[in-house]
């Protein structure tokens, strides 16, 4: 009887464990990931960015290129002479800083997906080749990744939006092709390390065409250090498309990007430190929050730093 | 008299992602001095963690819980962090596995042996490199001036093995816990590394415990053996009686699993899997796969007396049973 | 006396290794000269320490890696021979079909990323124009087998445990109803209650459908239990071959009764004085002159420092050494 009732309960409890086996993989990656308190406060920050991007048009309230000619430099509410009416202030011409900063966050983080997604995709296929065909071919698209990590990424960025011509999307072609290299390094080394093992063989051995073991057999196994750097290489593109914003060469103006915003405030500095002051935060913010997520991210997706 | 090494009821717990596992749940270990204690089990068993937990080596997420731990008189639960690390340096001894991952791959051999010799027994220069060549020479390495100068990568697994021996030999230690010491090695060094330990343990009267899952380097090893199961202890006997009569079903389905004492083709196997963490079973852990389970084997689990090998089963195995069991088949 | 399925004709395997930025390249004679042959519903156990080719000869039999010089035969046709310089050896479907591999560490040999059915599926899907439906009703057929359940179907490499792993990539080799399996240590990896599971499939299998083994092993409980005859290796060549109850009672080389001698027996009672080997392995860079094992032999006459033995088949038994144990 007792043995009966137990093999029904584990019986049972095997039917419960099934049903978990799905979230289990979920539920092991947030037990990773939310262990990193940073991470999660990190996650939140951006989710919080998120929304504000998508509902810009109807929580800001202002338009972002509407200039208030009687209200030029207004501080922000709390300070002297600040009014309800411009919670954060107004900039030089009267636009309204705050729905400025809400709209820019649309561009920072379109910037920042579209950049990562060339970026990304480009890095993965010149790395599945190079390490794939590790003989000459491996060696000269090595050595022309070595060559573009060689020069400083800004000041290449520059060059190129200097043959391609200052606006967003030009700016936004160059960081990708500055930020391609990682990707193809980091995919490169974890396709050679999972090139030697035994699963890969086993699949040769089954007689798998080049094209399915690269695709089907190894890029899966390689693309959790990509997501990580995917995600850091996000803050890079937001930082960089605003260093080049800031220097006139990105969105021009009045497109509410931060960079560009920083750079147009620039002469009034002394005078009125908001109009410079709150876009530099908002990067920083943004910047800071997916840098902790990415840390995050990868000591729950790279099982070598694991704890136990 | 006291023993060296004496625990009682250590029970070790892991915080993991589903909650708590036990990896050791109340296990005795004693080792006298001149002894050699064999801990057999499967992996999972939770045979190294013990010792682990003795060392005081465990991860953050172990919680470590037991009666008595005392080494040498002293109770190794009491003491500070700072006393233990010195009486673990000094008087237990710990190899491991894998003897390549054990020594720091950018220092010199005789680098890391003089450091070790340093911290223990803090003579000059000319003296320490003298009693590393000493040490060298004891566990058997050829031409040991010249290897003093080798790093780690240009020796073999077995010279490597001899050198992690050499450097626990320093400082003299009571107790010697090796841990798996040959599993990596061929038969041949394996036979050679047995053949050192022993008769080092021999030299020097040291407790020996070794930790391994080979039947065949307990038979040709040990005086004591104690089978774990599942981070229990289901047994504990004499060598020559254990591989003679084991009572736990455990020991005996092991032991008759063996291709070496099968007598057909088909080896008598044990069906089912070490149970895991979601489906450990209520009372005795091995009831699942156990031919002589019942239903009391499901509520309670009994601890037999020394004469049947302190087995913790309801029903252990005895002598007459196994000899019934050898004429029917 | 059963057809030859597969037979190795002096299956050679050198490697060249670069020795350092500026120097020549060295040759490392992972394989020299292996003959053997296989018949159907045999197993060949081939025996030896790590770096004596055990490996590679898996390599070579399984068709992952072409000879340097030599060739293998399945059915009396070349199946593996020396490719040219630089280009990728493809063995042909059906003999690709007719020997599969079964690897030591079941952690490594299946893609974390696939489920047990893609990977039970993808030899299917590679090698035949089968159906869905008509190849996953085959791996579930497999899976009942080798003892797996069928909702274990949907699960992924990580969820099962060592011994199951092993089960999976059984299943895997066998789906293809090859008549040729190598098994590189498929059990060495195990835990001893599993150990006998995994070995008692090996065993069924082979009777149900008369495979040929070619069992790589480093453990000689094992071999003697399961084989038909056994290869003792050292350095890349065969020392001495023989049926397996003739091999264990009666070592001929001097390597093979110290490696008899050096396995611990499970009788504490009868605890033996061992034939301890001195020194290690050679170098496979830099083998000693004359015979590879000299240096560690206590037989070893002045001929065996100068001269190679060469492979002297009698009766059963081929054996390669000067002064064999009499």
């Amino acid at each position: 009887m007792a043995i009966n009732s137990y093999q029904k309960k584990n019986s049972l409890q095997k039917q419960k464990q099934k049903r978990n086996l799905r979230s289990s993989v979920l539920a092991e990656f947030w037990f990773y990931f939310s262990e990193n308190r940073g991470a999660v406060i990190g996650l939140w920050v951006f989710l919080f960015l998120v929304l504000i991007a998508i509902i810009a048009p109807f929580a800001a309230p202002h338009g972002p290129v509407d200039q208030y000619r009687d209200a030029l430099l207004v501080p922000p509410v709390w300070q002297q002479d600040g009014s309800w009416k411009f919670i954060l202030g107004t900039d030089a011409v009267g636009r309204d800083i705050l729905s400025r900063l809400m709209y820019g966050a649309r561009f920072s983080l379109f910037i920042g997906l579209v950049v990562v997604t060339i970026a990304a995709t480009g890095g993965i296929l010149i790395g599945l080749i190079a390490g794939y065909f590790q003989g000459v071919l491996g060696t000269i698209i090595m050595r022309i990744m070595d060559v573009i990590l060689a020069f400083p990424s800004l000041l290449l960025a520059l060059v190129m939006v200097a043959i391609l011509g200052p606006g967003l999307i030009n700016a936004m072609i160059a960081i990708a092709i500055v930020l391609q290299p990682h990707f193809v390094r980091l995919t490169r080394a974890s396709v050679i390390n999972e090139l030697s093992r035994e699963y890969v063989t086993s699949a040769r051995v089954a007689g798998a065409s080049t094209i399915y073991l690269i695709t089907r057999t190894i890029l899966p196994n390689c693309l959790s250090p990509v997501i990580v750097q995917a995600t850091l290489s996000f803050s890079t593109a937001i930082l960089d498309a605003a260093a080049l914003g800031f220097l006139g060469l990105g969105a021009q103006p009045p497109t509410p990007e931060w960079g560009t915003m920083l750079a147009e405030a620039r002469e009034f500095i002394l005078r009125a430190w908001w109009v410079v002051t709150l876009p530099g935060l908002a990067i920083l913010i943004t910047v800071l929050a997916i840098n902790l997520m990415g840390d995050g991210l990868r000591d729950a997706l790279d099982p070598k730093l694991r704890r136990s | 008299m006291k023993k060296l090494l004496d625990i009682k009821n250590l029970s070790i717990d892991f915080q993991t992602a589903g909650g708590l596992f036990r990896a050791v749940d109340q296990i005795d270990i004693t080792c006298d001095s001149g002894e050699v204690l064999a801990i057999v089990g499967e992996s999972g068993s939770g045979k190294s963690v013990a010792m682990l937990a003795l060392m005081g080596l465990l991860p953050w997420n172990a919680k470590v819980s037991a009666e008595l731990m005392q080494f040498d008189s002293k109770n190794m639960l009491a003491i500070s962090k700072k006393e233990r690390r010195k009486i673990i340096g000094k008087h237990i001894g710990m190899i491991f596995q894998e003897p390549m991952s054990s020594l720091n791959p950018c220092f010199t051999v005789g680098f890391q042996i003089v450091e070790t010799l340093k911290l223990h027994l803090g003579l000059n220069r000319a003296q320490r490199r003298k009693k590393a060549i000493e040490l060298l020479e004891l566990v058997g390495i050829p031409a040991p001036e010249t290897r003093l100068n080798a790093f780690p990568h240009q020796l073999s697994g077995g010279m490597c093995q001899r050198v992690m021996i050499a450097m626990v030999l320093a400082s003299n230690p009571k107790l010697l816990i090796a841990d798996e010491p040959t599993t990596a090695l061929d038969v041949t060094i394996q036979a050679q590394i047995l053949n050192l330990l022993l008769s080092l343990q021999k030299e020097k009267n040291m407790a020996l415990i070794l930790i391994t899952h080979d039947m065949g380097v307990v038979a040709e090893t040990a005086d004591r053996v104690q089978v774990q199961y599942a981070g229990q202890k289901v047994e504990e006997q004499k060598v020559e009686s254990l591989f003679q009569t084991p009572h736990h079903p455990y020991t005996l389905a092991l032991l008759s699993s063996l291709p070496e004492r099968a007598d057909g083709r088909k080896l008598p196997s044990i069906a089912g899997l070490v149970p895991g963490q979601f489906d450990r079973p209520p009372a005795c852990l091995f009831a699942p796969r156990c031919s002589f389970a019942t239903s009391l084997c499901n509520k309670e689990v009994k601890k037999q007396s020394n004469l049947l090998g302190q087995a913790l089963c309801n029903f252990p195995v005895t002598y007459t049973q196994q000899k019934n069991a050898g004429a029917k088949a | 006396m059963s057809k030859t399925i597969i037979e190795a004709k002096d299956l050679t395997r050198h490697y060249t290794v670069k020795k350092g930025f500026l120097q020549k390249k060295g040759i490392v004679k992972a394989l020299e000269s292996v003959c053997f042959k296989l018949q159907a519903g045999k197993t060949l156990a081939v025996v030896g320490e790590s770096g004596c080719g055990k490996s590679t000869l898996a390599r070579m039999v399984a068709m992952i890696e072409a000879p340097t010089r030599g060739s293998l035969e399945i059915d009396g046709q070349i199946a593996s021979k020396p490719t040219s310089q630089g280009q990728r050896f493809l063995p042909a479907i059906e003999n690709r079909k007719s020997v599969q591999i079964v690897f030591q560490n079941p952690y490594a040999s299946l893609n974390p990323r696939h489920k047990t059915g893609t990977i039970l599926e993808e030899p299917l899907l590679l090698n035949t124009k089968m159906q869905h439906a008509q190849r996953r009703k085959l791996a579930e057929k497999m899976m009942e087998r080798v003892g797996l359940r069928p909702e274990h179907y949907d699960r992924y490499p990580h969820m099962f445990s060592g011994g199951q792993r092993q089960r999976i990539a059984i299943a895997r080799a066998m789906i293809l109803n090859p008549r040729v399996l190598v098994l590189d240590e498929p059990v060495s990896a195990l835990d001893l209650s599993i150990q006998a599971q995994v070995l008692n499939i090996l065993t069924d299998l082979q009777e149900e459908r008369g495979l040929a083994y070619v069992f790589i092993s480093h453990d000689l409980s094992v071999v003697k239990h399961l084989a038909d005859d056994v290869m003792v290796m050292y350095l890349g060549k065969i020392v001495e071959a023989a049926p397996t109850k003739s091999l264990f009672e009666k070592p001929r080389h001097p390597y093979t009764a110290a490696l008899l001698s050096a396995t611990p027996t499970i009788n504490p009672a009868a605890r033996k004085k061992r034939i301890t080997l001195t020194g290690e392995l050679p170098s496979p860079l830099n083998p000693p002159k004359g015979c590879a094992f000299n240096p560690r032999c206590a037989n070893a006459s002045n001929i065996c420092r100068t001269n190679a033995p060469p492979t002297e088949v009698a009766a059963d038994r081929q054996l390669a050494c000067f002064n064999p144990i009499v």
